[in-house]
């Protein structure tokens, strides 16, 4: 029924249980190496306890901010083609100014009367 | 490894409809976000980002194929919600229909409540069959007789006409959530039903809008101290004063209605004891409840976390009572799911009619199924590749290391953008509705 964990563990059958926990003890869990994997990548990350900060970005979803000022920035990097600094995604944070949509970008209001594809 | 299990081990699933364009460029207003089958099962309603809800209807079984369950076709569709803005909180408010309850038929017309963020709305679905002609004062097309011309009396009569099926919105509930509403559970009672946000939960009168009472908070006084949002809410099937709660903390809270007006004590906490020794960064990500479902009988639960399926006895608080691994091979790759944002994916789970089985989606437009009296599982797949009609379904098997088999499919060349978020169960017969991004699947049983 359930899938064994992949083979970096022996299987419980062989080694007694005393034994399984010394082995366990010496052998990462997968999820461990995982997170060693993250922690590389992102050495920020977690340094603010993590669910909080995510909790708030979720609470937060949808709220959008202007600011004349990163506004008006915005417009002149189009026009001089300046690239701004990347941004590491995994931050996890939304820089408050960079997804600002110009009168161009912005949707026409979606018409509603078209139809859903599943009627058609 | 079972065969094409589910539903006792000689179940056969085979493909019988698929809804939707074929198309790989999807429109994301077509991105379906609720699947529900109504309690007699013979409706299906599917909700959409673009705020538009479609319902089907099962055709009525032709005496001429007997082994052939009805197929389901388009009833009504609608535009549910629009999309808005909240000046005053600069918020976007999506229009994207997160859940679709279904109310017991009472009377000829059917209601549906449908939810976005922010408000809820009951929807009254009736048919119009037969039209009154022969009035004194109007022509057929509906134009005024001149009075003079009128000589004599008539009384109009109904005359039988094309099927109209007429949906409109009976109520509107609204301003009553501050966060976004993730859950709608209409009561036993039929009275009453809740809607629930990341932070609280709201009982309804399904007759009254202007008015909400407000069950559950667990919004802290400062925010900063936030650890923990409520994912799912539900009513218990038979118990008008049950409901229960999950959390992004993987507990189940389950709240008695006549304890107290303001149920933020539980009577019940569900939780799984933790390992110590195996808790990482990840843990209390993936052990966030996406969703949480009673059985038919009322006596389990079940909930979805990122990689298991749990039940619950509700006698039991200490612990899930079985525990099902619907993708264990994802823990080695949660570092890519958490880049890639997939590990805050919210599957839904869904019970079989006799709560004997039990379903739940998984990527690459994978499903699982679990039989909880077989012990058996399986994976299957909704893809076009496999729609021909009555073609039964192969289980699919994912590799996990070592020598690839021919037919299976490796954990790497999984594709992550096919996810199946939805399904549901047909509540008697074994039919399900399998919604991939922008298609839907009816797959059944072979007769």
């Amino acid at each position: 029924m359930s899938e064994e964990i992949e083979g970096r563990m022996p299987s419980s059958d062989e080694a007694t249980h005393k034994e399984q926990q010394e082995i366990d003890d010496n052998v990462i869990t997968p999820e461990k190496a995982e997170e060693v994997k993250l922690k590389a990548r992102y050495p920020h990350l977690g340094a603010k306890p993590g669910g909080s900060d995510l909790l708030r970005k979720r609470l937060q979803k949808g709220q959008k901010f202007f600011d004349s000022g990163d506004y008006n920035m915005a417009k002149a990097k189009v026009k001089n083609k300046q690239q701004l600094p990347a941004v590491t995604p995994a931050e996890k944070a939304e820089i408050t100014g960079d997804h600002i949509p110009t009168p161009q970008d912005i949707p026409q209001r979606k018409p509603s009367i078209v139809a859903s594809k599943l009627a058609g | 490894m079972a065969g094409a299990g589910g539903g006792g081990n000689d179940v056969q699933w085979c493909f019988s409809q698929v809804k939707g364009a074929i198309d790989d460029d999807v429109a994301e207003a077509d991105i379906i976000s609720t699947v529900e089958f109504n309690h007699s099962g013979e409706l299906l309603a599917t909700g959409d980002k673009g705020g538009r809800v479609v319902i089907f209807q099962q055709e009525l079984e032709s005496k001429n194929q007997p082994l052939c369950r009805g197929e389901y076709n388009v009833y009504s569709t609608f535009q549910s919600h629009e999309p808005e803005f909240d000046y005053l909180k600069s918020l976007e408010i999506e229009e994207k229909i997160n859940k679709i309850r279904w109310l017991p038929q009472k009377n000829a017309a059917q209601f549906l409540l449908s939810t976005n963020d922010k408000t809820i709305k009951l929807w009254k679905i009736s048919e119009r069959d037969k039209r009154p002609e022969g009035y004194n004062l109007k022509e057929e097309d509906g134009r005024y007789r001149d009075p003079t011309t009128v000589t004599t009396l008539r009384v109009p009569v109904f005359h039988p006409m094309d099927l109209m099926v007429e949906a409109s919105p009976r109520r509107v509930f609204a301003n009553a959530h501050t966060y976004h509403i993730n859950s709608i559970s209409v009561n036993s009672d039929c009275e009453t039903y809740l809607s629930a946000d990341d932070l609280r939960i709201n009982l309804w009168n399904l007759e009254i809008t202007d008015r909400s009472f407000n069950i559950v908070d667990i919004k802290p006084a400062n925010m900063e101290e936030l650890t923990e949002v409520i994912t799912a809410a539900e009513f218990h099937p038979n118990q008008c004063n049950t409901f229960v709660y999950s959390s992004s903390k993987g507990t189940i809270r389950l709240c008695d209605m006549r304890a107290s007006a303001l149920c933020d004590q539980h009577s019940k906490l569900f939780e799984e004891p933790e390992d110590p020794s195996n808790r990482s960064f990840f843990s209390e990500i993936i052990s966030s409840i996406s969703d949480v479902k009673f059985s038919h009988s009322g006596r389990y639960m079940m909930t979805r976390d990122y990689l298991t399926v749990k039940i619950w006895d509700l006698n039991m608080e200490s612990r899930p009572v079985e525990t099902y691994q619907v993708h264990e091979y994802l823990r080695s790759k949660l570092c890519s799911l958490y880049e890639n944002d997939c590990i805050f994916d919210k599957f839904e789970c869904c019970w079989n009619g006799n709560d004997s089985v039990v379903m739940t989606g998984s990527y690459n437009n994978f499903f699982r199924m679990f039989d909880r009296g077989y012990r058996q599982d399986v994976t299957l797949e909704a893809s076009r590749e496999s729609s021909k009609p009555r073609s039964v379904l192969k289980p699919r098997k994912v590799c996990t290391g070592g020598k690839r088999k021919k037919d299976e499919i490796s954990v790497d060349s999984l594709d992550f953008n096919k996810k199946i978020l939805h399904t549901a169960w047909h509540p008697q017969d074994n039919i399900i509705a399998v919604a991939t991004t922008n298609n839907l699947y009816i797959f059944q049983d072979r007769l």
